[in-house]
């Protein structure tokens, strides 16, 4: 490079900013490691007391009573049930949604449907937590048939909200992949004499599919780290069941009751909270990476 | 080829109408069901908020807001506390989750070249960190705030905890902003011989707070209703006083919901239904400012 537009003088307040606003990025790395570091220590100890096998396979949990054991099974189980009853709502509906907010609705409906929608989002999860135990639950002992009807909390109501909680999710992320559908795909199918159902079914949604899976992996972590519906709806009995209208307890909901009570710092009580929490995070974890991956594939393809 | 026959056009039949399209059942019918499919979550928010309405009209009074929270006589338990904890949880939260949020995002737009390793690093911690339950950031807050740091379950602890739970937010939304601010201005800017600092703090930060505002806004309203969180972080139901201080005991609203929700008698419900209808306003509000902050600001290049 020619000397003269070489810079005069180091700048060295332009450096110092600099270093200061990575240090501000570096925030959510320390994040991360305080998570992992505030995890590991009582994990530990916690498994030098109870072997990987009892906890992953055992069956009874009953951390908090006087003769515990330690099976995480049943919170795993009542977190699964959850999350399906929730998918089973959220991601057809939220698939629909999307599929007419990007293929059906002119501009100026999107413009207000899809910020609408997205207050969904926005509604604090214990007001779910309080509208699943006092409308929903209500309505399904009334509205059962047949005899013995769902428990005064139990997990079906719980899934069900859940399920409406995480609607929005779904619709925006697999709006925002179909819209990035290219438009020749759809013009191509049109030329061929397609109806617009099948161009939006079989065309805008197989070239939308990874970032359609993405939206609903993502809808499985959600579910599966929801806590205050389970909390308040589903019930704080750990028992391992397939019926949806049982009471339940889920991993978060166990986090929760144990973490709210007063639990002393040093007992083992206090380590179950981080056990359950490791698991939690390491679910969630493995689902967000193959969610980050799934979208940046779809993202790659078009571009 | 001699085989070639012109034959006569044939007689000109009636004209198929090329406008308005035979009718077809099949994309009706899956026209209404997506529109049910929206209908869905639209209808269930209206039942909600007309629920939470209906069971709050009893309780909807000044005693909300005067009194303190009581086990014993639901009639006169109000929730100032709470509603004063929240407004102090949330102050702190903002004062310590936007500026940080924010020159991260000036960072990784500005400064970060994509193709180094710890750059790609941060990336991905963001987008993963904004998906970690919200109760495992209470197990953070528990173990390293509260206990290692001793830091004790205070106002300080739990605005602490927040503000890392709601940074991811405030980062992508403040990169978003910032990236919508064109090319040509940086350009114009740096051709003009200012540095890249007076290009970011005078030209890219002004053109892009609507925006940064508009984020920061919808993060702290996730802020403001989550509860799980301050569960494990020793937000109690019943705190008779007022918070003073960052190292204060303290109650938000969420909590106190939670509280009462808890409780079996009739009167806990409508008070938790009358904390609710307060939440909710104090959200809307927010939201409603968002919106107009994006719609009265923002600026098309």
């Amino acid at each position: 490079m020619d000397r003269s537009l070489r810079r005069a003088r180091p700048r060295y307040a332009e450096r110092v900013i600099q270093g200061l606003l990575l240090v501000a990025a570096l925030v959510s790395v320390v994040t991360t490691v305080g998570i992992v570091v505030s995890l590991i220590p009582p994990t530990v100890d916690f498994f030098e007391r109870v072997s990987f096998g009892e906890f992953l396979g055992g069956t009874e949990w009953t951390a908090l009573f006087s003769s515990p054991s330690y099976g995480v099974l049943p919170l795993l189980g009542a977190t699964m049930l959850i999350t399906v009853i929730a998918l089973v709502v959220a991601v057809p509906v939220g698939l629909g949604a999307a599929i007419h907010l990007s293929e059906y609705a002119d501009r100026r409906v999107r413009a207000f449907l899809k910020p609408t929608l997205e207050v969904l989002a926005g509604v604090p999860t214990v007001v779910y937590g309080f509208f699943a135990l006092n409308f929903v639950t209500p309505r399904l002992r009334e509205w059962w048939p047949g005899g013995t009807g769902p428990d005064f909390q139990n997990a079906l109501s719980a899934g069900l909200v859940m399920g409406v909680m995480i609607i929005p999710t779904i619709a925006s992320l697999s709006e925002d992949a179909m819209s990035a559908v290219p438009q020749s795909l759809r013009d191509g199918a049109y030329a061929l004499g397609s109806g617009k159902r099948v161009v939006s079914v079989r065309v805008v949604v197989p070239a939308a599919l990874s970032g359609i899976v993405a939206a609903c992996v993502l809808g499985v972590s959600r579910a599966v780290g929801e806590t205050m519906i389970v909390a308040i709806a589903s019930g704080n009995q750990a028992v391992l069941s397939w019926n949806p209208l049982d009471a339940m307890q889920t991993m978060t909901g166990f986090i929760a009751q144990a973490g709210s009570g007063d639990v002393p710092v040093q007992s083992f009580e206090y380590k179950t909270i981080f056990a359950v929490g490791a698991l939690l995070f390491v679910i969630t974890f493995v689902m967000n990476l193959i969610s980050i991956r799934l979208v940046r594939r779809y993202r790659e393809v078009y571009e | 080829m001699t085989g070639i026959r012109v034959t006569e056009p044939p007689a000109p039949a009636a004209p198929r109408k090329l406008s308005g399209p035979r009718f077809r059942p099949g994309e009706t019918a899956f026209q209404v069901l997506l529109l049910c499919c929206l209908a869905v979550g639209i209808v269930f928010l209206g039942v909600l908020l007309t629920y939470i309405v209906v069971e709050a009209w009893p309780r909807l009074d000044s005693r909300l807001w005067e009194n303190f929270p009581s086990i014993r006589r639901p009639e006169r338990a109000g929730a100032q506390s709470a509603i004063f904890g929240t407004i102090w949880v949330i102050a702190f939260t903002a004062l310590f989750c936007l500026p940080t949020g924010i020159m991260a995002a000036i960072y990784l737009e500005e400064y970060a070249r994509p193709d180094r390793w710890y750059n790609r690093l941060i990336e991905l911690n963001i987008q993963n960190l904004a998906a970690v339950p919200s109760i495992i950031y209470g197990i953070l807050g528990l173990g390293l705030l509260a206990r290692e740091l001793a830091l004790g379950t205070t106002v300080l602890t739990a605005s602490l905890t927040l503000s890392l739970l709601v940074l991811p937010v405030v980062i992508i939304a403040s990169r978003e902003a910032i990236r919508a601010v064109p090319q040509s201005i940086r350009q114009a800017s740096l051709a003009l011989g200012a540095t890249r600092w007076q290009t970011i703090w005078r030209q890219i930060l002004p053109a892009a707070i609507p925006g940064i505002a508009t984020g920061s806004i919808l993060a702290l309203s996730r802020a403001i209703g989550e509860a799980a969180p301050l569960l494990l972080l020793g937000a109690v139901t019943y705190v008779a006083f007022n918070p003073e201080g960052l190292d204060s005991l303290y109650t938000v609203l969420p909590i106190q919901i939670f509280g009462w929700t808890s409780q079996s008698r009739e009167e806990f419900r409508h008070l938790a239904a009358a904390a609710i209808v307060i939440l909710m306003a104090i959200l809307l509000i927010m939201n409603a400012a968002a919106i107009w902050l994006r719609n009265r600001f923002t600026k098309r290049w």
